[in-house]
């Protein structure tokens, strides 16, 4: 079979494009070299929603910011994925600061960000009471938003298998040639792909599978960013996210609620870092925290519930990459997504699908484009919801994940989903139980449990996350009593 | 739904707390427990070392919960299992989810929290380094070997000597793996005396004080190497690295006492302890809502929980009885126990002096190993009573009888408990 595009890489960019291209009469085939979609940047970032100040007007991040801003809302609402437009504030703390804040503003105005304001620091403190008294002013940008980017990326992705991409997972491609025409793709252990089309949304890996056909005109370096998250018993300390302004001394650090009523705190930067290196050390993270505290001292860091760290996509050419190759003409690039790459992203991939239906991929429009699914998310029902939802299916009537009030009914229908997750953190990503305080210690074994009777697996075979994060090591002497 | 007594939680705590109260005639009682069985972590606590104080005698973990549960048999104390509590409120109302019994609002005249603690992670130490599986809590790969009975690991660091982490060490020892060290940040364990003895000394495992976790690499996804530094204080000092090949970390960091349900029913925490304060009864800021056990300060031993916990029980049985009386209580405000040098924390918080029996009993933790100390209680600078201890260990809770007299001595003002070091 040929497939007219083979999108590679099933993040948040190559799962946009599937979902836009699932929209006509043509065969797509997503191919991710991880066990699950959103396995990469997508799943690691500060997964905020820019207003689209920040671009230099003219580049490509500054053409699709503010449009995917836009669509983000109206993606995450039709496939309910929790999205706040919550606002953002860039913190000043001296008069250079204000004049960097004074640039952006006319940097978003240019854009086309709506309705900004620069604010002094008593009004900034009125709106955000625990910003230090050091503050000066601030550039408030009510527009900016704050999303679960790896549900938005694995909603999109689901979308598009259920309106008939294909999904090929655990997948590294591993040498791309033609033939008659047409794109070979071959992968580790794997059979070959045929497809007219390639879209490279191989995330810090698109320069490398750029090479593959000949394109070496541009290379991506990965910067490693870190985090903390904290517990939500901090997550009330902000209602929008807080930026610093950027300076000689670095980007700063932000501070942001999460979707999910937590805190965020991060990132540092790391260039030059390995291409599969999201380790964390002591030295960035005390970084952010001490850099953290120019916003605020109020952020209890013992609070913390886990670190981590993100790679971001740093390209030479400093702006997105986006378009045909110049080595090929049916190998389309979408590289170098750096920040604001997951506010962008619905606008690259509609651009994207356009520009492939222009080049010849089928434009027919399908009779029928299935919507998305709609997640039962037992915390936020009401009492009488709750009632019913047990009375339906008694699963919601037991909870597994008890941190973040995670249901066993919750757990069941992720594993039954359009993309069926494996692993631990495949059910983490999808119903967030393990998300929480105890970051799975009581939840890990039951979770454990239930993928293995669902999915009929044999226990010793459930994966934490990647490929061989095997959890346990077979049964113990006496094992077999249970 | 109502009930004179609900306790949350179906563990030690919860269970002696639910006996005492019916035994002193609370009325009807009801235990919620989230699991599908009675006796809380217990359950998977299968080495022996639990009833000395209570029954004279070593039992198993399961067998001490047994005792409590073959004892409800006749007593008409109900309970829902598999049952989650979902919120308190402060005017005693339970709402609570479980597949048998759907969405249920409780009502109850008294509620005692008996919900126990959960273990601190590797996120709320913040460990750097990779992220790659075979990184477990103690408790976790305790409930995967000793009640779903598979192995996490072969060759095995365990980071933190507090009892969990040393009673582990020999349980995979005797399932086969290779401990290869138990590494403690402090410069003494945090576990208790015998269990050092018996879970790595007599196993040749190797205990490192004054060491921690610095780094974690992995390999395809596995855990591959620890890279534990001696610390100053606690700072790593660079250049003293050990580098550890295992395939499996385990986490005995520390246990923190869950109080979502009693933070969201707006009962006041202590934030020495994370559990409720308490006054002399066990009786938080809430008046009627109780707290025993783990849930309202982490203890060594199973015995003293319920023995705690029994008091706690026998008093919201009074509550219960002076309510349904119609006896209201005219007490003076409550006195302070303020925390002086060397004592971390202490329970009860506050007493109301005319509502003490004889004495009462008032159990502490030290800051630090102090050794020929005397526990002194003063009232400004007047000490009221003094008593020298040979040894008292962090690890070690204490507990100190203050007569009722000391406390009127006291005259409605707070008194202080602290450490004198003999000759300071």
């Amino acid at each position: 079979m040929v497939y007219d595009v083979a999108v590679i890489g099933a993040g948040i960019i190559g799962c946009g494009v599937a979902r836009e291209l699932s929209r006509y009469n043509c065969k797509t085939v997503l191919i991710e070299k991880e066990n699950d979609v959103a396995m990469g940047t997508t799943r690691a970032n500060s997964a905020i929603i820019h207003a689209g100040y920040d671009p230099e007007p003219g580049t490509l991040m500054a053409k699709y910011n503010v449009p995917g801003n836009k669509m983000a809302e109206d993606i995450c609402r039709e496939l309910d994925v929790p999205f706040r437009r919550c606002g953002s504030f860039v913190l000043a703390f001296d008069e250079n600061d204000m004049k960097t804040v004074k640039r952006l503003y006319e940097k978003g105005v240019e854009n086309g960000v709506p309705d900004m304001k620069i604010l002094d620091g008593d009004e900034v403190r009125k709106m955000e009471p625990n910003v230090s008294a050091e503050c000066v002013g601030a550039l408030y940008a009510p527009s900016a938003g704050i999303v679960n980017p790896w549900e938005m990326a694995l909603a999109m992705g689901e979308q598009a298998v259920d309106n008939g991409v294909d999904l090929e997972l655990c997948y590294e491609v591993t040498g791309i040639r033609k033939e008659n025409g047409n794109f070979i793709i071959s992968g580790k252990g794997k059979e070959d792909i045929e497809a007219k089309f390639v879209v490279n949304a191989a995330g810090v890996y698109s320069d490398t599978v750029a090479n593959m056909v000949g394109d070496h005109s541009f290379t991506i370096d990965s910067s490693r960013g870190q985090y903390y998250l904290l517990d939500k018993s901090q997550g009330e300390l902000f209602d929008h996210v807080m930026f610093q302004c950027p300076g000689p001394l670095g980007k700063g650090v932000l501070v942001a609620p999460t979707v999910h009523g937590n805190l965020i705190v991060g990132p540092d930067a790391n260039p030059g870092s390995e291409k599969n290196d999201v380790s964390t050390d002591r030295n960035g993270l005390n970084h952010v925290m001490t850099a953290s505290r120019k916003t605020t001292s109020a952020v209890n860091f013992r609070e913390c519930i886990r670190n981590f760290a993100g790679l971001r996509s740093e390209p030479s050419t400093k702006d997105f990459i986006v378009g045909f190759s110049e080595a090929d003409d049916h190998f389309m690039n979408v590289a170098g997504i750096k920040s604001p790459g997951l506010s962008a992203a619905p606008a690259i991939a509609a651009d994207v699908a356009d520009m492939l239906l222009k080049a010849g991929v089928p434009s027919e429009k399908k009779a029928e484009f299935k919507g998305g699914h709609k997640h039962l998310r037992f915390k936020e029902l009401s009492d009488e919801e709750k009632a019913a939802a047990i009375k339906k299916n008694p699963a919601y009537g037991r909870v597994i994940c008890r941190c973040e009030t995670i249901t066993e009914g919750e757990i069941v229908d992720a594993l039954h989903g359009t993309i069926v997750p494996r692993t631990l953190d495949g059910i983490k990503r999808r119903c967030n139980a393990g998300m929480g305080r105890c970051q799975s210690g009581f939840c890990g074994p039951r979770v454990l449990d239930i993928i293995a009777r669902e999915l009929n697996m044999d226990p010793v075979d459930v994966l934490l996350d990647k490929e061989g994060s095997y959890i346990l090591t077979g049964k113990t002497e006496k094992g077999e009593c249970r | 739904m109502y009930y004179d007594l609900v306790v949350v939680g179906g563990g030690p705590a919860g269970l002696a707390a639910a006996e005492e109260a019916k035994r002193n005639g609370a009325g009807s009682v009801l235990i919620i427990e989230r699991d599908k069985e009675l006796g809380g972590i217990l359950n998977q606590c299968i080495h022996s070392g639990f009833g000395l104080h209570v029954f004279k005698e070593q039992l198993s973990g399961p067998e001490y919960a047994q005792r409590f549960i073959d004892r409800l048999e006749g007593t008409g104390i109900e309970v829902k299992t598999d049952t989650m509590v979902l919120g308190i409120t402060p005017e005693k109302s339970i709402y609570a989810i479980s597949e048998a019994e759907g969405y249920m609002k409780i009502d109850a005249g008294a509620i005692v929290l008996a919900m126990g603690c959960r273990e601190r992670t590797r996120g709320a130490i913040a460990i750097p380094g990779e992220r790659p599986s075979g990184i477990f809590t103690a408790g976790t790969a305790q409930r995967y070997i000793n009640m779903e009975g598979y192995m996490v690991g072969k060759k095995v660091l365990i980071l933190g000597s507090g009892d969990i982490g040393l009673i582990m060490a020999r349980r995979m020892t005797l399932e086969g793996a290779e401990v290869k060290a138990v590494v403690e940040l402090m410069p003494y364990s945090n576990g208790l005396k015998r269990n050092i003895a018996q879970c790595l000394d007599d196993y040749g495992i190797p205990l490192y004080l004054s060491h921690t976790v610095t780094d974690i690499k992995g390999e395809n996804g596995r855990l591959s190497k620890v890279i534990v530094s001696e610390v100053n204080g606690y700072d790593p000092i660079p250049g003293t690295e050990i580098e550890f090949d295992v395939d499996t970390l385990l986490l005995s960091v520390g246990l923190v006492p869950e109080n979502e349900l009693t933070r969201s029913a707006g009962i006041e925490i202590d934030k020495r302890t994370n559990g409720a304060v308490v006054n002399e009864d066990m009786m938080t800021s809430i008046e009627g809502i109780f707290a025993c056990g783990n849930v309202l300060h982490v203890h060594d031993l199973v015995d003293f929980v319920t023995h705690e916990s029994e008091r706690a029980g026998k008093a919201a049985a009074e509550y219960l009885k002076a309510k349904k009386a119609g006896e209201k209580e005219e007490a003076e405000e409550p006195i302070n126990l303020i925390n002086g040098d060397f004592v971390g924390y202490t329970v009860p918080q506050k007493v109301t002096v005319s509502k003490v029996d004889k004495f009462i009993e008032v159990l502490f933790r030290v800051r630090a190993v102090l050794k020929n100390a005397n526990v002194v209680v003063k009232c400004g600078d007047t000490v009221l009573m003094s008593k020298n201890h040979e040894q008292m260990l962090p690890a070690e809770m204490e507990k100190l009888i203050i007569p009722k007299k000391m406390l009127e001595m006291a005259n409605g003002k707070d008194i202080e408990i602290c450490v004198v070091k003999e000759g300071e």
